[in-house]
């Protein structure tokens, strides 16, 4: 039993902002109220092991409280519903060199976050009942986050036949995806996007048309000229952004865009949700708050993702959708590479950077330490709406809720150095930042998975 | 003294750079002029030709540069290359510089690599050549051999003509050029031309018998046969029409202009025979001066004045 004392609770859903205490009774969230203590009586039933009817324990020290419940003063703290993550690379099974189930879930809680959804191109891929439920099955052994695994939409995503998508919806996928590559092939987007409209799950979409990207490393335009290297170009990832929009009008199926990086993308999401399509999308960290410019003669590799780092105008457009709610939510794309994947040649460095121990820092850093959002729309979209697109369990500051919830200290300093990191792998754009705003605590479903900073077990 | 620890990309070049490699480049030449065609300037200095996919004009210029400047100098490359055994690129670099190395003269298939080995070595580097990227030895021996030919660099008209899109030539001489005062244009199918040719401050066209009477220099690239695959353009016969030098199109050149190709030429494609040997061709005059501007570009990077030698 916790009694969290004197919180800034945040949560839209329930219209708090304020200081309360929270106590925590097993899994749940027991009481909110502005002044609770360790003798409250919701500790009464938590003592009694759970039973409704035990109020006679209440007998026990009123005087001085429950003796078991912890107490921590969360003074001058912010509490947020647990914090999400909907698109992260654990690489287990296959690729363990780079991050397994453990180390990616101690990233996760290091960097504030209760679940996280977990993208299907492991070795073998994830497209089937068994791999999920590997997923799921290994992150509870673990014990430190909810692994939500996204199964792929196609078979060894190879976008040629359906994967078992039923069979991994029923031991707990909680969305499909091709991730790394899009589905090339129109009519076999169609048939998955039918498809998976009986289940009630998103199909996530990485937009890419390969044969616009090709060899492409870099954005195509100043960029690929100024590095000499071949193009990435803005309209690999509109054309699908909008092939993909008209079939979730002929389909129904939920439609989430991944990691959105131009302009066009964003118009063509916000006129879908104008034509009330269920159309939703997600932006990095690196795709607001970097751009082509970054990549400099120095060909840094942990600035080589995919879709590549866009032009200043397409960053402005990115931080205005955050801004003005057409942008869902805000992932990291965690994408962990080995070192000697990364210390070599711009053109065949791997793609992709690091991020679930940065992504809440830089958030507080430059979008509300800035004044573009304020802490209300940080809780959307960093808990609420990947929750919401994901169809998990609601979760909320408020009595009943699973105690999932996370703890950030507004002026806790980060200094993002290779030594930061609980990750296996290192390669992060961000390094060599100074961030300030970090989770210090988190709760996973009653459990403290990170106590001051440091993470528990 | 060049303004520049190492000579990686033209765009970093001030034209006091420039001037100083041409100017040292032309007494090199005269030294390339002579029965005895050496000097003592880097002897006792290490210098290791780093070729990381295959080349052999611009290997044997930077060897005779070498042998030229009584360098020692180490070939690596190819298939005696740990690169390709799977070391990384930082640690070939790193255990070649822990035997005392000078100078690192590196040809690559990937752009940056250059800027990659000096971040693991004291020594300094020269870019042969790296991927589609940069080619800034080749920028200055063509800037010599024009300026040979006008006696100045500065509003000179200078066609660049050809596969601009993956040429590396192209960009380290457009930004070359541009810093000393020359006009360029671009000419190429719309398939080969620069994604933003604005970065290099030119225009850049689809028409080359619209530019052709107004340029001081034509500028011919090679095109890459291995790129047809990608049917970036029909056919050979096709480009040699459109795009192609030939004799009628000479004609109507400019009348003390002249004619570059940086080799090696697919004739009867870019270029005609006839063109090629033609008196306006400065196309072995740009092979000459390529061995007198690296010598000239190894010796002002390794701490040498541009006075008083030879």
């Amino acid at each position: 039993m916790v009694l969290l004392k004197q919180g800034h609770l945040i949560d839209p859903q329930v219209n708090l902002d304020g200081i309360f205490d929270i106590a925590i009774v097993g899994e749940k969230i027991a009481k909110v109220a502005p002044h609770i203590e360790t003798d409250d009586a919701v500790f009464a039933t938590g003592a009694a092991g759970g039973s409704a009817g035990a109020t006679s324990a209440t007998a026990a020290s009123a005087d001085e409280g429950f003796s078991d419940v912890e107490v921590i003063d969360c003074g001058g703290k912010l509490i947020f519903p647990g914090l999400v993550d909907m698109h992260v690379h654990f690489r287990e099974p296959g690729f363990e060199y780079k991050e397994d189930i453990e180390t990616g879930s101690r990233a996760a809680a290091h960097g504030g976050y209760t679940d996280v959804a977990t993208m299907p191109n492991t070795d073998p891929v994830t497209d089937t009942g068994s791999g999920i439920k590997f997923q799921i099955d290994r992150a509870q052994e673990v014990g430190l986050v909810n692994v939500r695994p996204i199964g792929a939409l196609t078979h060894n995503e190879e976008g040629e036949a359906l994967a078992e998508i039923g069979d991994m919806t029923l031991v707990g996928a909680a969305g499909f995806s091709d991730d790394g590559h899009g589905v090339q092939s129109s009519g076999m987007m169609r048939t998955c996007m039918e498809y998976v409209s009986q289940f009630d799950r998103p199909v996530i979409a990485h937009c890419e048309d390969e044969s616009l990207s090709g060899k492409g490393v870099i954005n195509e335009g100043r960029a690929s000229t100024r590095l000499g290297m071949f193009g990435w170009p803005a309209l690999a990832e509109e054309l699908e952004v909008w092939r993909d929009i008209e079939l979730c009008r002929i389909t129904g199926c939920p439609l989430h865009i991944a990691h959105i990086s131009t302009k066009r993308s964003l118009e063509l999401v916000k006129a879908a949700k104008a034509d009330g399509l269920p159309v939703t999308c997600e932006v990095t960290p690196q795709h607001l708050f970097l751009n082509e410019e970054d990549i400099t003669h120095t060909y840094n590799t942990n600035l080589k993702i995919n879709p590549p780092l866009r032009t200043l105008n397409d960053m402005t457009a990115l931080l205005e959708g955050v801004k003005d709610g057409s942008i869902d939510a805000i992932v990291s794309d965690h994408a962990p590479h080995a070192e000697h994947e990364k210390d070599c040649e711009f053109e065949i460095a791997y793609f992709g950077t690091i991020g679930l121990e940065t992504t809440l820092p830089l958030v507080m850093n430059n979008l509300v330490g800035e004044g573009l959002i304020d802490y209300n729309r940080l809780v959307e979209l960093l808990a609420v709406n990947p929750r919401k697109i994901l169809r998990l369990e609601p979760v909320s500051l408020s009595e009943g809720s699973a105690a999932s919830l996370t703890i950030v200290d507004e002026k806790k300093e980060v200094d993002v150095v290779p030594g930061y990191f609980q990750s296996k792998s290192k390669n992060s754009a961000f390094l060599g930042q100074k961030l300030t705003g970090a989770a210090t605590d988190v709760f996973v479903d009653g459990k403290q998975t990170l106590k001051e900073s440091v993470v528990v077990g | 003294m060049l303004s520049v620890k190492n000579l990686i990309d033209t765009t970093s070049l001030t034209a006091d750079d420039i001037t100083q490699i041409l100017d040292l480049g032309r007494t090199f030449a005269e030294v390339n002029n002579r029965d005895v065609k050496k000097v003592p300037a880097l002897r006792g200095r290490t210098i290791v030709n780093l070729f990381l996919e295959p080349s052999t004009r611009t290997r044997s210029s930077f060897e005779l540069a070498e042998k030229r400047l009584s360098a020692d100098a180490l070939n690596m490359g190819g298939s005696t290359s740990s690169v390709v055994k799977g070391e990384s690129l930082a640690d070939t670099i790193q255990t070649i510089s822990a035997m005392n190395v000078d100078m690192f003269i590196c040809r690559a298939q990937f752009a940056g690599t250059p800027e990659l080995i000096t971040q693991n070595t004291d020594a300094k580097v020269i870019n042969a050549g790296d991927g589609k990227h940069q080619h800034p030895t080749q920028a200055m021996l063509d800037l010599f051999t024009i300026r040979e030919h006008f006696g100045h660099l500065d509003g000179l008209k200078v066609a660049i003509v050809g596969d601009l899109l993956h040429s590396r030539v192209c960009g380290s001489l457009a930004a070359a050029l541009k810093t000393m005062g020359a006009e360029v244009v671009f000419v190429g199918p719309p398939t080969f031309q620069v994604i933003d040719p604005a970065y290099y401050g030119v225009e850049q066209t689809a028409n080359l018998d619209e530019v052709i009477e107004e340029c001081d220099v034509v500028y011919m690239l090679r095109v890459q046969l291995e790129r047809m695959g990608g049917a970036a353009i029909p056919s050979r016969r096709e480009y040699n029409r459109l795009y192609g030098l030939d004799e009628t199109r000479l004609k109507r050149m400019k009348e003390n202009s002249i004619v570059c190709h940086p080799g090696p030429m697919n004739r009867g494609m870019e270029i005609m025979p006839e063109v090629a040997d033609s008196a306006k061709a400065r196309i072995l005059d740009q092979v000459n001066a390529g061995v007198a501007t690296r010598m000239a570009a190894m010796y002002l990077l390794l701490g040498g004045e541009s006075d008083g030698l030879a």
